[in-house]
């Protein structure tokens, strides 16, 4: 059974279709890559999953449940967590408080017991600060853990920004253009570095990204949107070789008899 | 994580050492009555509205223009309580000759229906607390003062907080001119006249030990886990609820703990100056609170508390200055509007400390 799945999803911002009829979905524990040029709709498809928008027409079902336009912080505590094309950290934050804001949602207590701090509270939040602290540790952050968040070098603060996705224990994790702004060996080290997290922690990921390499590199099977439609779905390979991508991605006329390769797979 | 528990003997030796002072006040009668220990009084009852407001405005980030509102329900509904007013019921519409207004009259009717279940809950509550001796009836009168303004932080809240920045300004200032207005045509509270006769109950020890609750509850929700919630609203919005924060539940609940406070301080203002008018909550006295606010660093504990302090003292001292007889004539006069000399140092402050006077301090410590 799928754990996410859209189906014939469209949402349309006055006159203009963002996302026009896309259908995937996405396994237990897969590694799927949505690419496709400037503009195609790859993070509106994002902001639809995790509930930012909610989509005019279609389903999307996550673990069998419909969430389509629930509040997005309904949508996390499901399991689905995202990381964001322009980095969004809470900027007046350290390092460890930006990922102890994530824990927030699995407390157990309340405002009261916030006042009052009795030993529940302290077991509590010394119970996430060890949870933290060990995130923290296996990305390589914990000697910056009271560094100001904005201080990192940027790659660093990318990885904050999976480590806090981390952090909300979640089934899927959406990775938008992790690898933007990136040197080749960052990037290298990002690939390492997502195939690490999907097998520790036995994710399904979905990863939107420019860069050819990362997502021909990592991902199992690779969705393609152009204009809001996905024009097509398979294995790397199939990917490479089909024309219509080609096409969305030089502007070459598609050949006359196109063979969508793998989007049968569906 | 070790003092995790420390803030409440904190708390509990400061309102000891604040009982402790209060017994020193009482001592001498004429400190009591000296200009001194009104300043006093004010400075605490500066330091609840403006620390409540901190949680609004500074750590959660939504920018509250209505606190003098809030502060105007605790101190007029506070001071019913002490004086035992009692609300006379509403009257239902009348049905006779209803063609297709009745739609209006329905209304009507519910409003009353709802306004009067509030009427007969407080007019209960009067009639429970007038038996009591005067102490009692002040702590209910508080408490009272403080869940009566944290209802209305509530009902202005959850429509209100949808909006952001400026529109969220406008809507909190447009209510609480709605909270003064309403009070001013309410007959039982003396409309346009106000309240008189306010009993003089608050003294250093309920001011200053009200003061170190609200620091302590501010510090402690900010502080934990559950408060970094109001942080990140503040910090960012989308990446909070995509943390999985409930951003609305966040700034509905800054809203109604610093509402909460504002009534309480509302009522302590009432029985310091056994005399209260409509007129004296209007969004000057909001804008008076925002100013400690950001003079202090929007976020900032310490500073707001510091600021809290300056500028309850700041008028008093122009006061003194427009009094000098040797001072050019213009002086004098900008000396007593003040209003002048706070845009002035916002104008000023913005550009040289856009953070504060005392932002960014203390951000270095680890969480508590």
């Amino acid at each position: 059974m799928s754990l996410l799945s859209l189906d014939n999803v469209t949402v349309q911002f006055g006159g203009l279709k963002a996302v026009s009829e896309v259908s995937f979905s996405i396994a237990e524990g897969e590694l799927v890559g949505l690419i496709g040029p400037n503009g195609a709709g790859k993070t509106t498809v994002f902001n639809l999953i995790t509930g930012v928008y909610a989509p005019t027409e279609g389903k999307i079902a996550f673990a069998g449940k419909a969430v389509a336009g629930k509040r997005p912080y309904l949508i996390t505590a499901r399991g689905i967590a995202r990381t964001f094309q322009n980095i969004r950290l809470f900027p007046s934050m350290t390092v460890f408080d930006n990922v102890r804001c994530a824990c927030n949602m699995h407390l157990k207590h309340g405002i009261s017991h916030a006042l009052w701090r009795g030993a529940k509270v302290a077991a509590e939040e010394a119970r996430i600060e060890a949870e933290v602290m060990e995130l923290l540790g296996i990305f390589d952050l914990a000697d910056d853990r009271d560094a100001n968040c904005k201080s990192l070098p940027y790659g660093a603060q990318r990885r904050l920004e999976i480590v806090r996705a981390l952090a909300t224990k979640p089934r899927l994790l959406l990775l938008d253009e992790p690898a933007a702004g990136m040197n080749p060996t960052e990037k290298v080290e990002l690939m390492k570095l997502i195939r690490f997290v999907q097998e520790k922690f036995a994710l399904a990921v979905l990863l939107v990204e420019h860069d050819m390499k990362v997502v021909m590199g990592i991902c199992e099977r690779i969705a393609v949107l152009d204009y809001g439609q996905k024009i097509a779905e398979g294995t790397p390979a199939e990917i490479r070789a089909n024309p219509k991508v080609i096409a969305a991605y030089l502007g070459k006329e598609a050949s006359p008899e196109p063979t969508v390769g793998g989007s049968s797979l569906h | 994580m070790k003092s995790f528990d420390r803030t409440k003997i904190v708390l509990l030796v400061t309102i000891a050492l604040v009982a402790l002072l209060a017994y020193v006040c009482n001592r001498s009668p004429e400190f009591l009555q000296s200009r001194i220990y009104d300043i006093l009084l004010g400075i605490g009852i500066s330091i609840i509205l403006a620390e409540g407001l901190n949680l609004v405005n500074g750590y959660t980030g939504q920018f509250s223009l209505g606190h003098a509102g809030f502060m105007a329900v605790g101190a007029f509904l506070g001071s019913a309580m002490s004086l035992g007013i009692a609300f006379p019921y509403l009257d239902g519409p009348t049905w006779a000759g209803a063609g297709w207004t009745v739609i209006f009259k329905v209304l009507q009717q519910g409003f009353a229906w709802l306004v009067n279940v509030f009427f007969w809950l407080h007019n209960s509550l009067v009639g429970l607390a007038t038996g009591l001796p005067g102490w009692g009836k002040f702590l209910i009168a508080l408490i009272y003062g403080g869940s009566t303004a944290a209802l209305s932080g509530l009902l202005v809240g959850v429509p209100s907080l949808r909006l952001k920045g400026d529109y969220l300004a406008i809507v909190t200032l447009g209510f609480n001119e709605i909270i003064r207005v309403i009070i001013q045509n309410a007959e039982p509270l003396g409309a346009q006249r106000g309240l008189t006769g306010v009993p003089s109950n608050t003294n250093f020890f309920w001011v200053f030990a009200f003061a170190a609750l609200t620091i302590y509850v501010v510090h402690n929700l900010v502080h934990s886990t559950y408060g970094r919630g109001f942080l990140a609203v503040r910090d960012d919005e989308i990446a909070a609820e995509s943390m999985g924060i409930n951003t609305t539940k966040y700034k509905v609940l800054a809203f109604v703990v610093g509402a909460a406070f504002a009534g309480i301080a509302g009522t302590l203002y009432a029985h310091q100056k056994q005399y209260i008018n409509p007129e004296g909550f209007n969004f000057i006295r909001s804008v008076d609170i925002v100013v400690m606010v950001i003079l202090g660093g929007m976020g900032n504990t310490v500073g707001v508390c510091i600021a809290a302090v300056l500028l309850t003292i700041l008028p008093e001292i122009l006061r003194d200055v427009a009094k000098l007889e040797w001072l050019p004539i213009w002086l004098r006069e900008v000396a007593e509007n003040r209003m002048i000399i706070y845009s002035l140092i916002l104008i000023i402050l913005m550009l040289a400390r856009p953070q504060g006077l005392f932002g960014g301090w203390g951000k270095k410590k680890g969480a508590a």
